[in-house]
């Protein structure tokens, strides 16, 4: 038993922080801690700088690019990453299609596509979903048919996350029309650019346009862009399920929201007193700061990958469902704490307040309560709490 | 960083679980733990020859172990095992006692059982409320006053009580046959005891004793929450057999939606307790004892004590009327889950604690200090 970090991996996350200090410019990081949406170029931005250090694919083996670090050196740099509010690094190219072409990709895919996430030169979004399939994602049906060399694919994909600044798509397709609906389904990479692709924004609950529609019309792909077999697709879209271990709890971005909102609770008063030394709210920032300190090491447990009897199992193949239930509901307390901290300041909708002295909120509060809203999808995303419950359900009491 | 035990502690848990198992089983609990004294001296001196209360204390003062990992591994055992024998006074015991020069010897071979009495009827963990008083008179104290559930106090050979006198905080130390002692059973087994004191000779053995109190009693919490992860992985275990085996319907009850996914919901949360009582038990480790609680302590007690009750109500509700039976040992490890959160601070009085601290300071304690000093 033992809670500490080794020497190295002490020295590693000092290495990690000076290099944030140094190389994290500072007006991306006060965007972050605003809560303010990034400009594409500005993704970019830190996506070079991290890229130049060669610790941009955290996840990826050194032979294609990647930084070679263990789980735990992973955690240690998206943790610093995130209390140093740097911005997000964009998941769709660099935490799934990287990882699924270097399991399941040609060489020539790999020596094409791999480089070109790391440079930046593809941007890449997911299209899974489709209006009737969302939880139930095996009933898909964008419809990919065989015509000499290419596909010829119909169909519409939804919730696209950024696509409007995205140049490919990996999506899921159907290549076999009867069967099992598991059995079915291919994983293509289509060109954005292809005749037949429209693109049209969605409106989210908060009023941002950060997800889209994407429709298909008789779009031809090469057949070369088939990553793995024909009607594998659903075991790649498995094996990326249980990928992403490293950062499923996302303890980072928790622990920088939690220091957030104890800080605005600390500088908000009201009756004549600061919030945490109200009771009802002192109780909330309290009890969320013991199930995050809980989270913090079952998460570590997770790493570390111990597998004794007596301490449950922690490497065992659910535990990451139990982790993506536990964290996004955490998350969703802290921003319903400091949705609650503003009062009747959060009625403000972001961009129509009074400027200067007339402003309502400091522009860092500004979008705590559509962050609020826009945050509800945490439990609704990357497979629905209900969904890891019913993962989880299954390794625990089989199929009863 | 290494989140499993050691071989030693891992064989301590293992041998431990097994006793249990095989002397200890749920007919010779329902004898021995729910009728005075209740306690159980043969399985009592089989733990002691076991060496299991040596491992509460370390080898420089007579025992092997003594490390918070090693006693949360015992009280974890001891909580699978549903045992009711009065460990958790000896812990409390030897937790004051290695603040002293004292032999610990008849104490570790379980020989001489003791108990801590520092609550007292309305002061809870509230150092201040203490009405109990010390005086010395030519040359002797005697002490007055009432001290409420003591656990183990029904059996204990010496009492070590907490009262005040002119200077603050005291610990005393009296045999069992000085004072009037009052004996009762507890509602999840196992006993505990009003000490009703007047005038009563005592030996002083501290009279600055309020870091070695609260030292006792973090050390008490860590135990409590690793007792009841082992409760609950037992809970849960008797759990899943049940949704898979008891049909309604046509089907196993674990088949239906509605309860799986509460399962779930239960499991994650163990992991939950597991996970603070292990950063609580680290946090003891290698520490000077002061007069605070170490803040990891109080998040355990509050969320093991919350989870723990989420755990009994949930098993019993999916176990339906059977767990409603006096037979049904989910009933028994429900009860235990429970009460554990009545024991040194529930969930409200360690979410008080930390409640005062969470801009990351402590002034409950230091306020409390003051006051006892003043």
């Amino acid at each position: 038993m033992n809670l500490r970090y080794s020497a190295e991996e002490e020295a590693f996350r000092a290495t990690v922080r000076q290099f944030l200090d140094q190389h994290l410019p500072e007006r991306l990081a006060r965007k972050v801690r605003e809560g303010r949406e990034l400009e594409k170029t500005e993704v970019e931005e830190w996506h070079a700088i991290l890229h130049a250090r060669g610790w941009l694919a955290a996840g990826w083996p050194e032979a294609y690019g990647g930084p070679g670090w263990t789980d735990i050196e992973r955690h240690i740099f998206e943790e610093a990453c995130c209390l140093a509010h740097a911005p997000r690094l964009l998941p769709f190219g660099l935490n799934m299609l990287g990882p699924v072409l270097i399991a399941f990709g040609s060489e020539t895919q790999k020596a094409h596509y791999l480089p070109r996430i790391l440079d930046g030169t593809d941007w890449w979004c997911q299209g899974y979903s489709e209006p009737g399939a969302g939880s139930d994602l095996a009933s898909l049906r964008t419809r990919a048919v065989r015509n000499g060399a290419h596909y010829v694919v119909n169909g519409q994909k939804t919730w696209t996350t950024l696509a409007q600044h995205a140049d490919w798509i990996f999506c899921l397709v159907r290549t076999r029309p009867n069967g099992k609906p598991q059995e079915g389904i291919s994983f293509l990479l289509i060109d954005l650019a292809s005749p037949g692709i429209e693109r049209r924004p969605i409106r989210t609950i908060e009023g941002g346009h950060e997800v889209n529609e994407i429709f298909l019309t008789d779009v031809n792909v090469p057949v070369e862009n088939l990553v793995g077999q024909e009607n594998q697709g659903w075991t790649i879209a498995k094996y990326l399920l249980g990928h992403e271990r490293a950062n499923i709890a996302g303890v980072g971005f928790l622990l920088a929201a939690f220091e957030e909102v104890r800080g605005l609770m600390a500088r908000t008063r009201r009756a004549g007193r600061a919030l945490t030394q109200h009771p009802l709210f002192a109780a909330r920032l309290a009890q969320i700061e013991a199930e995050l300190a809980a989270l913090k090491i079952t998460n570590m447990r997770m790493l570390a990958g111990t597998r004794g009897k007596s301490q449950g199992g922690a490497g065992a193949a659910h535990i990451p469902s139990m982790l993506k239930v536990k964290s996004t509901v955490i998350r969703q307390s802290i921003d319903d704490l400091a949705r609650r901290a503003l009062g009747p300041s959060a009625a403000l909708f972001p961009g129509t307040g009074p400027e200067g002295n007339a402003a309502l909120l400091p522009v860092e509060q500004e979008r705590i309560a559509t962050r609020y809203f826009n945050n509800r999808k945490l439990s609704i995303f990357g497979g629905s709490n209900e969904i890891q419950r019913n993962i989880v359900t299954q390794h625990l009491l089989g199929r009863p | 960083m290494d989140f499993a035990r050691d071989d030693d502690r891992q064989m301590l848990f293992d041998t431990l679980t097994r006793f249990l198992a095989e002397r200890y089983p749920p007919e010779r609990r329902m004898r021995v733990a729910y009728a005075p004294p209740y306690h159980d001296p043969e399985t009592w001196s089989a733990l002691a020859e076991l060496g299991i209360l040596s491992v509460l204390a370390p080898e420089a003062r007579g025992g092997f172990g003594g490390g918070a990992h090693d006693v949360a591994t015992v009280f974890e055992a001891l909580g699978a095992g549903l045992c009711a024998e009065p460990v958790l006074p000896a812990l409390l015991g030897l937790r004051v006692l290695l603040a002293t020069d004292r032999d610990l010897a008849p104490a570790l071979q379980g020989a001489q059982k003791l108990a801590l009495a520092f609550a007292e009827g309305e002061g809870g963990l509230d150092f201040r409320q203490l009405a109990a008083e010390a005086r010395q008179t030519d040359g002797s104290w005697v002490l007055t006053g009432r001290k409420s559930v003591v656990y183990g106090g029904q059996l204990a050979d010496v009492f070590l009580v907490a009262a005040r006198h002119g200077g603050g905080l005291g610990l005393f130390e009296l045999a069992a046959d000085a004072a009037r002692v009052e004996g009762f059973g507890m509602v999840d087994g196992g006993g505990a005891a009003e000490l009703l004191l007047d005038a009563t000779p005592a030996h002083p053995l501290m009279l600055d004793g309020l870091p070695t109190l609260a030292d006792a009693l973090a050390w008490g919490c860590v135990a409590l929450c690793a007792e009841a992860v082992g409760a609950m992985d037992r809970t849960m275990a008797l759990l899943t057999d049940y949704l898979q085996t008891r049909k309604q319907f046509g089907r196993p009850i674990g088949a239906f939606q509605a309860l799986q996914h509460r399962f779930v919901d239960l499991a994650i949360e163990v992991e939950q307790a597991r996970s603070i009582t292990i950063l609580a038990a680290d946090a003891l480790g290698g520490r000077e004892a002061g007069p605070d609680m170490p803040r990891p302590v109080s998040m355990a007690k509050h969320l093991v004590g919350k989870i723990a009750r989420l755990v009994a109500e949930e098993a019993v509700q999916m176990h339906g009327g059977f767990a409603m039976t006096w037979e049904a040992q989910v009933a028994h490890y429900a009860k235990r889950l429970v009460m554990i959160d009545h024991q040194l601070g529930d969930t409200d009085d360690h979410l008080e604690r930390l409640m005062a601290g969470v801009e990351g300071d402590d002034r409950d304690n230091a306020a409390a200090e003051a006051a006892l000093r003043a």
